[in-house]
């Protein structure tokens, strides 16, 4: 959490433990996750299956950059699959039929019901005081309801080709993701929001007294957590052809999942894009993996919640290390 | 009252607890330097003394929360060495705390009963009809008719107290502690408190009394036993004290610390050197009040005064500053900033015109724990290094705020930057929390207990920033429980008692038993 300001002091490199205190350990994990399964598991490392992995990565990223902001504030936001879902519907029924509007029209609207919707549940649980839990809990039920009330529970069809390349072409969904997180980045290390976000987390009684923003700062966490779901949203509408209200509905667990894999605290105060990244990456690889390998959804369900909890542990065991060791 | 180490026989006989060379010390620092005395069998004890002297972490020694570093204690002629709480109450000693101790949110048999439940036989299942009939028994000893299933929450403070006696009661106490019972009693309450405490001493209680307010030692106690510095001072039955004499012995000790010199306000060289009008009126407070806080607050903080806020605790000290920096609401009063009314208090604004305001709370309130030494430096005046539209910070213009601000606090060279702030002394935090405010170079500064917990060198470098920033013509607002360092440090000492200024002293007047007197609310009596 140290920037620009900080730099005169080298991480542990002559530490022996430093692998295992390394940021770069999940990513580490990945890549050894992925040498151990490669000769066991058929079809893994053809990059017919690499491609297929980063286009699912892709949006999963996009979702846990915005969920990792909102847990740096200290927050969580439950609704961002619903969010996903109510945008695919509205940006399909907005871009099909005879009077459907231009797609950049479409998905501007999309990305701004999106961050609005964000805005919405942050400034509920500034100004009202009330957990984020509960109110973008009641957010996602209330939000995926209406998605499917809005359709009647149909799937809107005929999306303009136009907008369905923006899923389908690896190169352009690709850059919109590198794009984002390299903002979400440079945002967090590098601007005043992004170290607010930080003194949020860790206190926000000292960052209130210290003249911090802090409603504003976290209601604008939640409204990017929006802006990432209805990017997302684009991406999956398109890539599936399809506006679904049901769009996105069994991620939400490996969204948080995957950025507390990272090592971003549940508690606020600490997270970055590149971790979150890490955790996506060692998701996927491990879903997939478990996939190629024709295990049952349900032993892929009971081994990711294992490896959950084993990340945990050992996010547990080196932040003791590390305090330690300083 | 007999000294511990008289006739063995003679105290045996009627003595229910004894003290023997208690010692306790804490980061280095000795809070008590062997405290022995010996509480009779049925008899009342008031124990005084100064914050800080050293009462408070007795009581806990004896209520099982801290272990001595050294001595005994006696119980009805055994030994008594109690490690938690629970040890207190099978021994049958009870507290009664300042702030008390009951979950509003259970019923007043709940929380009668919260450690030992009535039970159904052998099962999980609470009695309640048993329990509610206890408590209903106990709740008339204390003179309260309440039904006992009614919420904690839904009663007044004076009524809260009574249930914690009968919570006492109901384990068969034979010492109760009270620490500042009727600080927050209405008179009627205190009188109905006293009441009940006359009853409980027939029936053979014996209690420990602990109060900022004498004349209520002086109604209650057959006993006083001084406390100073971790000391026992005197001790003696109540009727060969006078309120003086015990006044004098609270505060009667020597100038042990060392403070930088202090130059009289308007003889501090040439004013337009300086470059302003030493003792232009800064910060003026008018009529600031809160219900059940603070009463018609007013007063003046003028430019390069370092202005000292002395009181007991509870007075509302620490209120006044939370209200002045918009932390708390306040329903009366207006706060004028070099003449301009400020229409709002909050602290972005506050901040943005130049005031600063440094917590009692050091670890909640100051600092981010896990965030770098840099990070909470820069916390406050972020936004001056990231002006560009999208906030860009500044990389260069940060790290050199940080170097200068390190070397002027003085920060231990050893720390890095990037250290996170939870690893520091209690002494470099506090640096630290100063740093941030001094980077926005404040022209109010409210300080509050600023060198709690921290040893005497940072102590006196502390002392010199404030001086320094007094004499670049900001006004310094500092709220302490350490008399000798608001007299050692200030030009001038608002008395607070009760949520109202009662007295404005002068560096010249300065005097440790006036204040004192002040602060307890004696003045009256004891002028002459």
């Amino acid at each position: 959490m140290t920037a620009a300001a900080t730099t005169n002091h080298k991480p542990q490199t002559k530490n022996p433990l430093g692998w295992f205190l390394s940021e770069y350990l999940g990513l580490g994990l990945t890549v050894l996750l992925f040498l151990a399964l490669a000769p066991f598991t058929p079809g893994l490392a053809t990059s017919n299956n690499l491609l297929n992995i980063l286009g699912y990565l892709l949006p999963l990223l996009i979702v846990a950059i915005g969920m990792t902001l909102v847990m740096i504030s200290g927050g969580i936001d439950l609704s961002v699959t619903s969010i996903i879902a109510l945008t695919s519907v509205v940006g399909a029924k907005l871009m099909t039929g005879d009077a459907g509007v231009p797609t950049i029209v479409g998905v501007l609207t999309m990305l701004a019901l999106g961050a609005g919707l964000g805005a919405l549940n942050g400034a509920v649980i500034t100004l009202l005081r009330l957990p984020a839990f509960i109110v973008t809990l009641a957010s996602m039920m209330f939000l995926s309801g209406f998605a499917i009330w809005l359709t009647q529970s149909k799937s809107i069809y005929g999306l303009p080709g136009s907008f369905l390349a923006l899923g389908q072409r690896l190169p352009i969904s690709l850059a919109l993701t590198v794009v984002l997180a390299l903002a979400a980045h440079l945002m967090l290390r590098r601007t005043v929001f992004g170290r607010w976000l930080y003194a949020i987390g860790q206190n926000a009684t000292a960052a209130h007294i210290s003249g911090v923003p802090v409603r504003a700062i976290s209601t604008a966490a939640y409204a990017a957590s929006g802006f990432c779901a209805a990017l997302a949203s684009v991406l999956l509408t398109a890539r599936l052809e399809t506006g679904s209200p049901v769009l996105g509905r069994e991620i939400l667990l490996d969204i948080i999942g995957a950025t507390v894999v990272g090592g971003t605290s549940l508690f606020g105060g600490k997270g970055k894009i590149a971790w979150t990244f890490f955790g996506v990456l060692f998701l996927t690889v491990l879903d997939n993996a478990l996939n190629l390998l024709s295990l049952s959804q349900f032993s892929i369900t009971i081994t990711k919640g294992a490896v959950i909890l084993f990340a945990a542990v050992l996010d547990a065991v080196r932040s003791r290390f590390v305090v330690r060791s300083s | 009252m007999q000294p511990a180490t008289n006739n063995q026989l003679q105290t045996t006989n009627n003595e229910l607890l004894s003290f023997r060379g208690i010692e306790k010390a804490f980061f280095g620092v000795k809070v008590l330097k062997g405290v022995s005395f010996t509480v009779p069998a049925g008899g009342m004890v008031g124990l005084v003394g100064e914050n800080g002297a050293g009462k408070s972490t007795l009581m806990n020694i004896l209520g099982g929360d801290l272990q001595p570093d050294a001595g005994t204690i006696t119980l009805e002629g055994s030994g008594y060495a109690p490690l938690n709480p629970q040890d207190a109450t099978r021994r049958g000693i009870a507290f009664i705390h300042q702030e008390l101790n009951l979950f509003p949110n259970l019923s007043i048999a709940e929380n009668i009963f919260l450690t030992r439940f009535p039970r159904a036989g052998v099962t999980p299942f609470i009695q309640r009809g048993g329990m509610n009939r206890r408590a209903v028994d106990l709740l008339r000893e204390v003179g309260l008719e309440i039904p006992p299933d009614r919420l904690v929450e839904t009663l007044s403070a004076g009524e809260r107290q009574l249930v914690e006696i009968a919570k006492a009661l109901s384990i068969d106490a034979r010492l109760i502690l009270f620490d500042e019972p009727t600080t927050s009693l209405s008179e009627r309450e205190t009188d109905r408190l006293f009441a009940l405490i006359s009853r409980m001493r027939a029936r053979g209680i014996t209690m420990i009394y602990i109060s900022h307010t004498l004349a209520d030692v002086f109604r209650l106690c057959d006993d006083i036993v001084v406390l100073r510095d971790g000391e026992v001072v005197g001790s003696g039955a109540t009727k060969t004290f006078t309120t003086e004499k015990l006044v004098s012995m609270m505060v009667g000790r020597t100038v042990s610390q060392l403070f930088p010199e202090r130059r009289s306000l308007g003889k501090r060289g040439d004013e337009a050197e300086a470059g302003f009008a030493t003792g232009a009126p800064l910060l003026e407070v008018n009529g600031v009040s809160q219900p059940g806080v603070l009463r018609d607050i007013s007063f003046t903080l003028r430019r390069g005064e370092v202005l000292g806020l002395s009181g007991l605790m509870g007075a509302g000290r620490s209120e006044l500053a939370r209200i002045l920096f918009g932390l708390d609401p306040r329903t009366a009063g207006e706060v004028r900033l070099n003449g301009e009314q400020l229409p709002r208090l909050s602290p972005r604004e506050l901040i943005e015109r130049g005031v600063a305001f440094l917590t009692e709370n050091r670890r909640s309130e100051g600092l981010c724990l896990d965030a770098s030494v840099g990070d909470n430096f820069t916390l406050v005046t972020l936004p001056q290094h990231g002006r560009t539209p999208l906030r860009w910070l500044a990389g260069a213009s940060l790290k050199s705020a940080v170097e200068r601000i390190r070397a002027v606090v003085k920060l231990d060279a050893k720390t890095s930057d990037s250290q996170p702030v939870r690893t520091l002394s209690g002494g470099n935090q506090q640096k630290v929390v100063l740093g941030k405010w001094l980077l926005r170079q404040p022209r109010v500064l409210m300080l509050d207990e600023p060198t709690r917990g921290i040893d005497v060198g940072a102590r006196f470098e502390i002392y010199q920033l404030i001086h320094q920033l007094a004499d670049q013509g900001a006004g310094v607002l500092v709220i302490s429980s350490d008399m000798e360092e608001l007299m050692g440090l200030c030009d001038r000492i608002l008395v607070m008692c009760g949520g109202t200024l009662v007295d404005d002293l002068p560096r010249a007047q300065f005097d440790r038993e006036r204040i004192l007197r002040a602060a307890l609310g004696t003045n009256q009596e004891a002028a002459p």
